[in-house]
């Protein structure tokens, strides 16, 4: 019973968490977005009580099944190792592709090392270091940024059937612009994840893993347990050659073994076991589970990203002047005028979404997933690539801006690093503020009248002044004189944008929709600490 | 014998409905019936000896009553491109242009219409190709090409000539049939002043008439009353031999429901007939708009005769006014071209009622919907910000057309046309070249011989987009 209820939850999970991962739409965030709230990293990081004695109460109640049913990397592990079957060629007595573990010695010390490393990590806020070890976010990285492109290339195929036949049941996305550091770490991620999960089942989870760890201690203390019937067992060995985990001890006249911490209660051993002489029981008796080992060293594992390099920290230089567009009288009709493409200016305090509070409080909780980058429609979000906040969200405003309607992000965040904001709230949270470069703006560079940030700012914190300064508004009737006192009309003035920082929310339309290129005339500088206006 | 039964019934059918839904216009609206498909629709092959001809009072020509307008010429992607925020690399289709001239020669259209401005440039080149390439002889068809000296830089005297002898070159002839200034009236008697009068290039041309390089000479007009009078005032000087104006069914009395500043055909058409000036009409159908008409005037129009386009009621409309000489359709499509020859081989004139029917009734219907009297002809373009202002106007018009352009979120089918409206509006336009973008420079406006007050509706449209994505609507 054991097994299939746990492969019919492991494929709702991992297939939940993963079209949660593809989604760009924002329709599966409703019905899927309590998956990835389900998971036990996240939900320690966003301090989510629900999640964390759930996921404890069902560890002391029957072992680690959430590793083997609602963590998705746990499960992308089970999946490399059924492929990893085809190494053996030949058949257990049931006719089944298997019978290729063996038990291993428990690599204790290597595991308490790398929770212990991933606790001072964590308390020292350490980010980089966490984010490479937390399961979820692993898994998140790999489909966000090298799955989710084929998913979105699909959906355009069929963006161009459903224009050809006139309807709009599918519309065109832009696919992300993955750094290629984030699809190396993912890419090395997924590699080592294959290739131990294809050799020995479930090694990254019981020797890496500090969910797993931490769940497997739990998990010798759980009151259901995987138990042999000594009455029945004929010690053929056939569950610790089935056993993914290498957890299973089988001796000749010895009772046969568990190591606790490392069975992930996936019931494969129970289903293999001819005589059906295991099962998930209470009953405390013929095994022995508090057996040590010495530690050994892993064979070659050691899972490590060259973090240390840090060529990758884009250097853009301060905003020079902007070579903008230059209208020229045109002397033939039609055509299109080329765009220069968008720079992204340099931010001496990084953007982050409304509801993260602040870098800082982001930087603590965030493990990377990817899932609110994966998520945001307005190609707000992107990985940064510096190493304070590796692959963390940052946000930029070259292809979008942060738009009114949207909370898409703090909607799907797991780990509390973006909190749950309405549209309402966002609209009185100041993430930063709007700074002109004077160089940069039309009506000085160019002589040209615009007035495109002040007409779209929606907090209103933009207003247009004429640059001649002795032209002066009177209290009084709301006019604007000269200084001789004659009535100006200010539409034949130029006119340039001046910003009221309090009202300001830092949400980049100004910026996005500035007309001068490659940089802005107007940018958004972040706020360390998010502020309520 | 089969073949026979079928139309007979089909016959009686489009008599039956006629007579039964509209005793006013008239009982020959079975009168044209040629072959029909089991749809409906035309089938048989198009006449090409029934075209209806206008004569010109002056010279004698036999002008089809159609005449080819090559400012909307289909293009071809040179190469595809990978970013969608780039226009992808276009020419002019030559090979189809050469089609679709030959077959209109074939047919018995005879009057091409072109400029210097149009197709970024290289409509004349084109049209020159194009007509070389019929086998046609010269003197089978007649060329009418514009002064289109709209930049400052383009108006001196030497600038002028060079811009008609560059015509007389890239059309591969030695004389042009019909030359107009193109487009006086934008800008009032100042600007006609600087282009054409004090310049000494109006004189230039009326030597070239004399000389013979020029065998009509007109004007096209958008604009200002007062510049087309004068120019009327003074034909005893100028001896306007046509003039060109914009005349259809809704601009007849109420051209100037979307501007004010425009004159209704009524004036334009009424003016020329009393001085016995042959009328050119362009924008018969008004870029297509009136093709793509709201579904309720498409059923009103249909339902009168189903088995003709709704574009044939606006190209029968003006035909039926006897001082046409010819009505111009840039004819992008053979689709367009062939129902166009259908329409006039031969026309079937509409009886007064009928006229007054369309100038009144359909016209007030399809001016009550918001519409934007754009025509898509691109004087305005290249907007130096990157907007493409046709799409944008043209997205809105046909959501306009299909109802997808809701007045608030209590409207009916809020969500779908929310949908369609912004779904379809990405597409048509790529969001580096949408309405949000336009600064409200104003370059535009100036161009546009529809008066439209462009970044004023481009903005109108920008906030109608955010309520729409904002839901505040």
């Amino acid at each position: 019973m054991l097994k299939p209820i746990r492969r019919i939850l492991a494929v709702v999970f991992w297939l939940g968490i993963t079209l949660l991962f593809l989604d760009f739409s924002g329709t599966m965030q409703p019905f899927l977005g309590w998956m990835a709230k389900m998971q036990f990293l996240p939900s320690v990081m966003a301090g989510n009580f629900i999640t964390i004695s759930i996921v404890l109460i069902v560890t002391l109640l029957m072992g680690r099944f959430y590793c083997s049913a609602v963590c998705p990397l746990g499960v992308l592990q089970d999946f490399f190792a059924w492929i990893g079957r085809w190494r053996v060629f030949r058949k257990n007595k049931k006719g089944k592709w298997a019978n290729r573990y063996s038990y291993s010695e428990p690599k204790t010390w290597l595991r308490l090392g790398v929770l212990a490393l991933f606790i001072i990590m964590l308390l020292s806020g350490f980010s980089a270091g966490v984010m490479l070890l937390a399961p979820y976010s692993s898994y998140g990285r790999i489909v966000a940024s090298l799955l989710q492109v084929i998913y979105i290339d699909i959906n355009n195929l069929l963006a161009q059937w459903s224009e050809a036949n006139d309807n709009f049941l599918f519309y065109q996305v832009e696919p992300h612009n993955n750094p290629l550091l984030l699809m190396l770490v993912a890419a090395a991620t997924a590699l080592i994840l294959f290739v131990l999960a294809f050799l020995h089942g479930r090694t990254y989870c019981n020797t890496i893993c500090p969910v797993g760890t931490t769940l497997g201690y739990l998990a010798k203390f759980s009151f259901l347990k995987m138990r042999v019937d000594e009455n029945k067992c004929i010690k053929c060995g056939l569950c610790e050659k089935n056993c993914k985990a290498a957890c299973i001890k089988v001796e000749k006249g010895q009772p046969v073994l568990f190591d606790y911490t490392r069975c992930v209660a996936c019931g494969d051993c129970q289903s293999v076991c001819a005589k059906g002489a295991i099962s998930l029981t209470k009953k405390a008796g013929s095994t022995n589970d508090s057996f040590q080992t010495n530690p050994s060293t892993p064979s070659g594992e050691a899972a490590s990203s060259d973090l240390s390099r840090r060529s990758f920290l884009a250097v853009t230089g301060t905003a020079v002047v902007a070579a903008t567009l230059k209208a020229q009288e045109k002397t033939t009709d039609g055509g299109l005028a080329a765009i220069e493409e968008k720079k992204v200016p340099e931010r001496k305090t990084p953007l982050t979404p409304p509801g993260s509070l602040s870098a800082t409080n982001l930087q603590e909780h965030c493990t990377a997933c990817q899932l609110c980058i994966a998520n945001c429609p307005n190609g707000v979000l992107r990985p940064s690539t510096g190493m304070e906040h590796f692959l963390q969200p940052e946000m930029q405003y070259d292809q979008g801006y942060c738009r009114p309607e949207c909370t898409r992000c703090a909607d799907v965040c797991p780990t509390g690093a973006i909190r749950p904001i309405t549209k309402e709230e966002k609209t009185a949270v100041q993430i930063g503020h709007a700074v002109w470069m004077k160089e940069n703006c039309l009506p000085v560079a160019e002589e040209q009248r615009c007035g495109s940030c002040a007409r779209h700012c929606p907090a209103q914190a933009i207003q247009m002044v004429p640059i001649d300064k002795s032209i002066r508004q009177n209290p009084d009737d709301q006019q604007w004189y000269d200084a001789e006192g004659n009535r100006v009309d200010l539409r034949d003035l130029l006119m340039i944008p001046v910003v009221n920082d309090e009202k300001c929310i830092g949400c980049g339309e100004c910026e996005y929709l500035c007309p001068a290129r490659p940089f802005s005339a107007i940018y958004v500088e972040g706020h360390e600490q998010h502020r309520e206006i | 014998m089969k073949d026979l039964n079928r139309r007979d019934f089909l016959k009686i059918a489009g008599t039956a409905t006629a007579a039964a839904a509209l005793a006013s216009c008239g009982g020959n609206s079975n009168s044209t019936l040629g072959d029909l498909d089991p749809a409906g629709h035309h089938s048989g092959p198009i006449p090409s000896d029934k075209m209806t001809y206008r004569t010109n009072p002056n010279t004698g020509d036999k002008v089809s009553l159609l005449g080819y307008g090559m400012m909307r010429l289909p293009y071809r992607q040179v190469a595809p491109t990978s970013d969608p925020n780039e226009p992808a690399p276009e020419e002019i289709d030559q090979e189809q242009v050469n089609k679709l001239v030959k077959f209109a020669l074939d047919h018995g259209v005879n009057y091409f219409d072109t400029s210097p401005a149009y197709c970024q440039g290289h409509s004349e080149e084109s049209t020159g190709i194009a007509l070389k390439a019929s086998g046609y002889d010269r003197s089978k068809f007649f060329i009418a090409t514009k002064l289109s000296n709209f930049a400052p830089q383009q108006q001196s005297y030497e600038e002028g000539v060079k811009m008609f002898q560059n015509s007389l070159k890239n059309l591969q002839t030695d004389y042009i049939d019909y030359l107009l200034l193109h487009a006086v009236g934008g800008g009032g008697m100042e600007n006609l002043h600087q282009r054409f009068l004090d310049n000494g290039v109006l004189d230039y041309l009326m030597q070239q008439r004399e000389k013979g390089t020029i065998r009509n000479l007109g004007f096209s007009f958008h604009g200002e009353a007062e510049v087309f009078d004068y120019l009327l005032a003074n034909h005893d000087k100028y001896h306007w031999d046509f003039v060109q104006i914009q005349m259809n069914y809704v601009d007849w009395n109420l051209a100037d429901e979307s501007n004010s500043r425009n004159v209704d055909g009524v004036y334009l058409y009424g003016e020329l007939e009393k001085r016995g000036i042959p009328a050119v009409i362009m924008e018969p159908l008004l870029g297509g708009r009136l093709s793509k008409m709201p579904d309720h005037i498409v059923a009103t129009l249909k339902q009168q005769r189903p088995e003709d386009s709704v574009a044939s009621w606006a190209f029968r409309y003006v035909g039926s006014k006897p001082n046409v000489l010819t009505a111009l359709s840039g004819m992008t499509y053979m689709e367009h071209l062939e129902d166009n020859l259908r329409t006039y081989s031969p026309l079937v004139p509409l009886d007064e009622k009928e006229q007054a029917w369309l100038e009144t009734e359909i016209a007030d219907l399809y001016v009550s919907y918001p519409i934007i009297p754009c025509n898509d002809c691109k004087y305005c373009m290249p907007c130096p910000y990157g907007l493409d202002i046709p799409a944008i106007f043209v997205h809105y018009n046909k959501c306009v057309n299909k109802g997808n352009v809701p007045e608030n979120q209590q409207a009916e089918n809020y969500q779908q046309a929310r949908r369609a409206f912004l779904v379809g509006y990405d597409r048509a336009v790529p969001k580096l070249r949408q309405a949000n973008h336009c600064i409200g420079c104003n370059r535009c406006s100036p161009h546009c011989p529809q008066n439209i007050r462009i970044p004023h509706e481009l903005h109108r449209i920008d906030e109608f987009v955010e309520k729409l994505k904002q839901n505040t609507l």
